[in-house]
């Protein structure tokens, strides 16, 4: 690996050195042997997490059997990720401008004990309720926005704060108590109701997730505001001194990415069937650890949703996977250890593409 | 030269010819910005004519980034004024000084290193589609934004036919430039200030830096050069500025000076004489 890199790093210089001036082609000259892999990772980030992917159900497939490649059983990795990746799309957004989000899974909580403390308690129409809570969720998103660009907190420092107010406000506006599903109007509860589709009962959350999914990639990929996002976190300076109003490109993530966590309560409440306060406690660290297995840059300005849903894939079919084989819980952990620390490493080897 | 709206459409400018009563593009008058106890700028003037390339040189300290930096609306001065074809400006940053038609290319370049080189050129100002879904939609013609790329660096030189696809940071040092230097060109439809452009370079790609600015003079856009090199300075500048302490000490035409002259004066071995300041 060493030498593999030392070798990729002098066969870039050379060409460099060799002559890719101003003035001539833009060309890139033949790549080293060695170099093509981290030439292609590259250009395709994607690549690595829809590999790993395909390998993994591969080798579940094998492994296990039925059990495993049914569609029932697909359908439940489905629901199980389609939290972490609803919330994943949010951390998504975020860490390309090159920022961090500790605080989504606190949002998506505060909102749904918002949406049931007004629709429950306090008797507003089910969907008023629930506009209640995406307000809630476009609200705290907003007070990070504010907090790192009025204030200029670091989002690490600024969202770990937020992390610890809204779980205070949370446990405040719930009273610590949990809402049964019974309680809860049927709105609440739809994005856990399932249609037949390819065989399985999939639910209308996670196909809505897969909406989401859609239109953030088409947005971030087509529209002025999807550029300044990525040009934002890819260079700050650079973007200001180019005329994109990087504050206002980072308050609308932080915002839009609250928003998206209100929704993904919406989806919680539905899987898990009622309201706690205490519910989606990992949801912080899987989102973070989704994004990366995704292959999105933790130094912004690359990386594509489209990673984020591979890799909360890749954490369901492992976990699933492993559990159907009856191996022992410690050992998911360990994978997803090691998959986010490779998929770290990648990330910086194909950074350096360019030297 | 071209409308940023419409986008970079490399149109070769008739080259209007030297008007000695015309007036200066740009000119600023008694600048003046404090750091605390720290003056940067101690009421400079520059004159900026047509079609000239004005390069400006100084010792570290004397002021040049600051100075430069108010042309381009990075710094507001704390006193002074900036008059842009006649008209007083007041820029309070970056976008207002491109609308007035001042570009610049800023020493660290101002390149997003993980875009393509077509995104790279519309930075900020990104082409959107035609009708509804433009203004509707927002969407990116990414489609025209390349094809003017093309042109535009064809245009220039920069290019024969090769991908635009790859990301910035997969080209060399001196390509970047060339697309900073592109860029600057393509919307600068006043002036083009210029910082420091060749140092980073080596010898082939700063001559082809060089040619650029010469390139664009000709198309009739008066350039600010602000370098250490004075070989460059005296190869593509008409007149020459020296800053010194915060202040223009001189401000005079390169024929009519040595570089050892130039030297003298910029680290003030020898005082400026009658004649040696001319807006």
């Amino acid at each position: 690996m060493s030498t593999n890199q030392a070798i990729d790093d002098r066969g870039i210089r050379d060409a460099d050195a060799r002559g890719r001036r101003v003035g001539e082609p833009l060309t890139t000259p033949p790549p080293a042997p060695a170099a093509r892999l981290q030439r292609l990772l590259h250009a395709h980030p994607l690549t690595g997490p829809a590999l790993v992917l395909v390998l993994a159900c591969v080798l579940f497939s094998l492994l296990i059997g039925p059990r495993f490649y049914q569609p029932a059983n697909l359908s439940l990795v489905v629901q199980q990720v389609q939290i972490i990746g609803m919330v994943g799309v949010a951390q998504t957004l975020v860490i390309l401008t090159a920022g961090i989000d500790l605080s989504v899974a606190a949002i998506m909580v505060f909102t749904t004990v918002v949406a049931a403390r007004l629709a429950v308690g306090a008797g507003v129409p089910a969907a008023l309720a629930l506009l209640a809570g995406f307000a809630a969720g476009a609200a705290c998103g907003a007070v990070n926005g504010l907090l790192v660009t009025r204030f200029r907190v670091p989002p690490f420092i600024a969202t770990l704060g937020t992390l610890n107010v809204f779980g205070a406000l949370t446990l405040l506006v719930s009273g610590s108590q949990t809402v049964r599903g019974a309680d809860l109007p049927a709105l609440f509860l739809w994005p856990g109701q399932t249609f037949s589709a390819f065989g399985a009962d999939i639910t209308y959350g996670s196909a809505l997730v897969l909406v989401a999914f859609l239109f953030v990639a088409h947005v971030l990929r087509r529209t002025a505001w999807g550029e300044h996002v990525h040009v934002t976190g890819d260079t700050l300076e650079g973007a200001r001194l180019s005329g994109i109003r990087t504050d206002r490109v980072l308050l609308s993530v932080y915002v839009i990415a609250g928003l998206i966590c209100a929704v993904a309560g919406w989806f919680l409440i539905g899987r898990v069937g009622s309201v706690s306060p205490f519910s989606g406690e990992n949801v912080n660290l899987s989102s973070i650890t989704a994004v990366v297995i995704g292959g999105t840059s933790l130094f912004g300005g690359r990386g594509h949703v489209a990673g984020t849903l591979l890799g909360a894939l890749i954490v369901g079919v492992f976990s699933n996977g492993l559990t159907l084989a009856g191996v022992d819980v410690l050992w998911q952990t360990f994978t997803i250890g090691v998959l986010v620390v490779a998929a770290v490493g990648v990330d910086q080897w194909t950074r350096r593409v360019g030297g | 030269m071209i409308s940023p709206g419409r986008g970079p459409v490399p149109a070769a400018k008739t080259v209007t010819a030297p008007d000695q009563g015309s007036l200066p593009v740009l000119v600023a008058r008694g600048l003046t910005k404090r750091y605390g106890h720290v003056t940067a700028l101690d009421g400079t003037d520059l004159t900026l004519r047509r079609d000239e390339v004005l390069a400006v040189i100084g010792d570290n300290g004397a002021g040049k980034s600051t100075l430069i930096k108010c042309l381009s609306g990075a710094v507001v001065p704390d006193e002074g004024t900036i008059e842009v074809d006649g008209r007083r400006v007041a820029f309070r940053g970056p976008l207002d000084a491109r609308a007035a038609g001042i570009e610049t290319v800023y020493q660290h370049l101002a390149i997003a290193p993980a875009r393509d080189i077509a995104a790279n050129l519309y930075l900020g100002r990104e082409l959107r589609r035609k009708g509804f879904a433009g203004w509707g939609l927002r969407l990116l013609d990414r489609k025209a934004m390349r094809a003017n790329t093309r042109e535009l660096l064809d245009s220039l030189g920069l290019l024969t036919i090769q991908s635009l696809d790859q990301a910035a940071e997969t080209l060399s040092g001196g390509q970047r430039q060339g697309i900073a230097v592109a860029r600057a060109a393509a919307f600068g439809s006043r002036v083009v200030i210029m910082d420091e452009p060749t140092a980073a370079l080596g010898v082939k790609e700063s001559r082809k830096v060089l040619d650029l600015i010469l390139e664009i003079k000709n198309r009739g856009i008066p350039v600010i050069l602000i370098s250490h090199d004075m070989p460059h300075v005296f190869e593509v500048a008409d007149r020459i500025h020296i800053q010194r302490l915060g202040r223009r000490i001189a401000c005079v035409p390169t024929a009519d000076i040595t570089m050892p002259e130039a030297v003298a004066l910029m680290t003030g071995a020898s005082q400026p004489g009658p004649g040696h300041t001319q807006d």
